[in-house]
């Protein structure tokens, strides 16, 4: 016997034995010299050898890669398969796991993944594991669903979805297995499909037009594709079935029933799918060289979306996988893939309420594709309305050189129109991403009207023209004492001098609404800073005690936004910035900003975007600052159960309680206070939404009874856009909204209000419905 | 009495010094693990907070810049930092703008354990960054050529003939 100790040994570590296992299955179905099949005979015998010793922990990954990589469903599938006609009693412990695994997403509201749990378990009956009539009794028991009595249609919904969208892959073996009862299933889903309503509809449209390309809803769209399927007797060709390869192993297999499958009831705690609106930017008539693009109704285009969108769900996070992922889709030469994948991305990026993934990523992932396939990504002609993520998509595409598109039509029309609108925000986004004279360089002269204005500061107390102002030499004052470093008790000392054009409201105290204080400190403050973001902050932060003086009243806070916007009113990302930081430190409130967008003086930006963007950004920080609130008090809470738990464990039957008591105190008394923080907040928050939504309501009421009593059309340009700003607030913040549906129903939006605002308020409790 | 750094050296073993320096590498790592701040490098020394506050502001609330600055000049040197108040959004920048252009130079983006004061500061002779002291491209964006090569051509005797 040697004295060298063995370094090989003839079985590797438990533990790496299950990484090996984990890495062979999760990469089975890649990119190999060897072919699929021969793959998935050779990973079907390893399996079965380990079996005996890591027959669980093989469970476990195949019950997760059917759930997490869908779009390698029938390779796994097959590979299940393969196993099951090896070993029986497996075959009937993973179908028992899946089972399990649905019950379980269906009850955390995991739905989504749900439906890909539903479609794997359908493809079964394809390798034989699971046998076609038991199939079709759990289908039965999905459509069912859409006969319970006071449960959402979203709940009906997602089960009629399941179902309809499993039938691509197994809709052809359950029909040649039991047709009357699929005659009957698919019959019932037609008269559900008939009754659903479908009022949310309108709100979840990307385009207001249907030409070129209709938008459907959801459902009546895969209801379309289903019956053409059904109408080619159940023919699919898209989709890669690599058991067909071994069937003749597969159909000596014993199969097993699913047990019956009870959907589990409605609860109060449970979030359904929202609807969605089928996006379409490319038909046939699209790239007339390549291969034909599958009909909005066959079953092709909804097998290729779904997978392309699986692929991007797998790795979004990084994109040049991404990117070689959804290039390297099967099928290339038979669809304009390329095509597609824009059309996908696209969907994805339009898609209401708010896309699936980080708005940035999909820009990022569309430079990855053009570095891939560079000249072959399709032209997109938008020829219709306008988004705001397709302005921001725009701007920093143009960065990178991408899109190119023929405005030419813009300069005819009135500004406000959504084309030429479209263009000015574009070339705004574009400055702040390079700088003004680049923009004005680049952009031809015939448009130059629509080039954005130089963001330079406006100092109305810069020209010694303007010494006639109130409050200029004040002005000067400040502006000698600030450069010479002066504290804030120095500056309150000069702001002193400040009359106060409200004498009457003025007690003496000096501490009351001054607007001309206000004026003169913000202006010159600001315009000492307006070198750069970083100056400005430094100023806010230095002066912050002078700003939270001054801005003590409601009224206060409103005057300092409106001097803001005076003074940067040509640099909207320095505006953004300011109120940001305000907001931020606590100088103003988010009802202040909310008030202040409303406000008269800036009805003439009302329609700009960068408007908007402060106001969702104002709604996030206030969301974000509930939650933080609440997160503190759950941690406190529970500090304090492991602390009684400590203590019962520790104890014996000392009933002092005196020191219970002095322990738990100091932590009670801060779990009173985060309870009151809470709510404060929590009412905060709700004021913060109506305050939004009166003044909506006010503002597009005024505008309705003009029109009515002038004689005039409702559909302004700015009333199209008002009204899809105030939808965009629904949709975009829409949980937060649902806690107050009660309140807006009996408060705001009520039988009263003239139809066309009450329009968008149930067509947005028609998404939850 | 002092004790010179040699005497230290020598009566530390060496792998007490590994270990010390493991340890900082491994207290270095951990908190760039949890780091919401990003070093920002191949700005053009022309591109501005706005610039950056824009492209940035695309992964979430940016908390702040602090734009690298020349030492000696006090102007933007070429690189910058940028702080999230979330270390996920700091993870969105490091997918997602890492490696895309801002005025039209690619930008790299690295974890950073933090900004601290003096800094921000470039580190090389002249002032800049310590990459523009050795280069041999012309970079217009980046003062053209690197600091040496533009000494060694200002010191440059003209050829006589």
């Amino acid at each position: 016997m040697s004295g060298q100790p063995h370094k090989r040994r003839r079985t590797s570590e438990p533990s790496e034995i299950e990484e090996r296992l984990e890495s062979l299955i999760c990469r089975v179905g890649e990119k190999s010299n060897s072919s699929l099949e021969s793959n998935l005979e050779g990973l079907a015998g390893v399996l079965e050898a380990d079996l005996p010793n890591y027959k669980s922990k093989i469970l476990r990954i195949l019950c997760t890669v059917a759930r997490l990589l869908p779009e390698k469903l029938t390779v796994y599938t097959t590979l299940v398969g393969l196993l099951n006609a090896r070993n029986y009693n497996f075959g009937g412990e993973f179908v028992e796991a899946m089972i399990r695994q649905l019950k379980e997403c269906l009850k955390v509201n995991m739905y989504n993944e749900a439906v890909h749990l539903v479609r794997f378990l359908s493809d079964l009956v394809n390798c034989h594991v699971i046998a076609a009539p038991s199939m079709v009794a759990m289908f039965e028991n999905f459509v069912s669903v859409t006969q319970e009595e006071d449960v959402p249609q979203v709940r009906c919904d997602w089960y009629m979805f399941a179902f309809l969208s499993s039938l691509p892959w197994v809709g052809k073996e359950l029909y040649e297995k039991k047709d009357a009862e699929m005659d009957r299933l698919l019959s019932q889903t037609e008269s559900y499909l008939k009754r659903r309503q479908k009022i949310h509809v309108p709100m979840l449209q990307v385009w207001t037009a249907d030409k070129p390309h209709p938008q459907e809803e959801y459902l009546d769209c895969l209801w379309s594709q289903i019956q053409k399927l059904k109408k080619d007797r159940w023919q699919e060709r898209h989709i890669l079935r690599p058991y067909l390869a071994f069937d003749s192993v597969l159909c000596e297999a014993l199969q097993h029933n699913l047990p019956p499958f009870t959907p589990p009831p409605h609860t109060e705690d449970s979030v359904y799918p929202m609807p969605r609106v089928i996006f379409r930017m490319f038909d046939y008539t699209d790239d007339p060289e390549g291969p034909v693009m599958p009909g909005s109704h066959s079953v092709e285009r909804f097998v290729i979306e779904e997978n392309l969108h699986c692929i991007i769900k797998s790795h979004w996070k990084e994109r040049k996988t991404c990117a070689a992922q959804l290039l390297s889709y099967p099928g290339n030469n038979k669809i304009p893939l390329n095509y597609h994948i824009v059309e996908v991305i696209f969907a994805e990026l339009f898609q209401l309420p708010s896309p699936p993934h980080i708005e940035v990523m999909y820009t990022t992932l569309l430079i990855e594709l053009c570095k891939l396939q560079p000249g072959s990504l399709p032209q997109v002609r938008s020829s219709t309305e306008t988004k705001k993520r397709l302005k921001r998509l725009n701007a920093f595409a143009k960065s990178h050189c991408i899109l190119s598109f023929d405005r030419s039509d813009c300069l005819t029309q009135d500004l406000e129109k959504p084309k030429p609108k479209f263009v000015r925000e574009v070339l705004e986004k574009c400055m702040r991403l390079s700088y003004h004279q680049r923009i004005i360089d680049i952009v031809p002269a015939s448009f130059s009207v629509l080039s954005p204005a130089n963001p330079v500061c406006i100092y109305k107390y810069g020209d010694e023209s303007n010494r006639s102002l109130p409050g200029y030499t004040v002005a000067l004052c400040l502006t000698i004492a600030i450069k010479n470093k002066a504290s804030n008790d120095e500056i309150f000392s000069i702001l002193k001098d400040v009359p106060n054009p409200n004498q009457d409201d003025d007690d003496g105290e000096g501490f009351t609404f001054n607007p001309l204080k206000i004026e003169v400190f913000v202006q010159t403050l600001l315009h000492l800073a307006a070198k750069s973001f970083s100056h400005s902050f430094s100023a806010l932060a230095k002066f912050h005690e002078v700003f939270k003086t001054l801005a003590e009243s409601d009224e206060g806070k409103l005057h300092v936004l409106r001097v803001v916007y005076e003074v940067w009113k040509n640099h909207p990302q320095m505006i953004a910035v300011l109120v940001d930081k305000m907001i931020r430190t606590q100088i103003v409130d988010c009802a202040a900003v909310a008030n202040w967008i409303f406000s008269s003086e800036l009805a003439h930006d009302f329609t700009r975007f960068y408007i908007w963007e402060i106001l969702h950004s104002t709604i996030r920080k206030m969301n974000k600052h509930v939650l933080k609130i609440h997160k503190e008090l759950e941690e406190t809470k529970a500090r304090l159960a492991r602390q009684h738990k400590r203590r019962d464990s520790d104890d014996d039957d000392d009933d002092d309680d005196r020191s219970t008591d002095r322990e738990d105190g100091p932590l009670e008394e801060q779990i009173e206070r985060l309870q009151e923080k809470v709510e404060s907040a929590q009412s905060e928050q709700k004021n913060l939404f109506l305050v939004i939504f009166q003044r909506f309501i006010m503002l597009l009421t005024e505008h309705l009874v003009r029109c009515e009593t002038g004689g005039i059309d409702v559909f302004t340009p700015w009333y199209k856009s008002c009204i899809e700003r105030l939808q965009q607030i629904f949709l975009q913040h829409h949980q937060i909204i649902q806690q107050y549906m009660v309140t807006l129903e009996n408060l705001l939006f009520t039988a009263e209000l003239d139809h066309h605002i009450l329009a968008v308020f149930q067509q947005f409790c028609a998404l939850q419905a | 009495s002092c004790i010179s750094l040699h005497t230290v050296l020598m009566t530390l073993s060496v792998t007490t010094l590994t270990n010390l320096s493991c340890s900082f590498r491994q207290l270095q790592e951990k908190s760039l693990k949890i780091s919401s701040t990003l070093y920002v490098g191949n700005l053009s020394f022309y591109t501005t907070e706005e610039q950056i506050q824009e492209l940035f502001s695309k992964c979430g609330d940016v908390k702040r810049i602090v734009m690298g600055l020349d030492k000696i000049k006090k102007t933007p040197c070429g690189f910058c930092f940028v702080e999230y108040y979330t270390r996920a959004d700091a993870e969105h920048a490091m997918r997602f703008i890492n490696g895309t252009r801002l005025d039209d130079r690619i930008i790299r983006t690295d974890w950073d354990a933090g900004f601290k004061e003096g800094r921000q500061y470039g580190r090389g002779k002249t002032g800049g960054q310590v990459r523009d002291e050795y280069r041999t491209d012309y970079d217009v964006g980046r003062g053209g050529f690197g600091k040496i090569i533009q000494m060694q051509k200002a010191n440059h005797q003209p050829a006589i003939y």
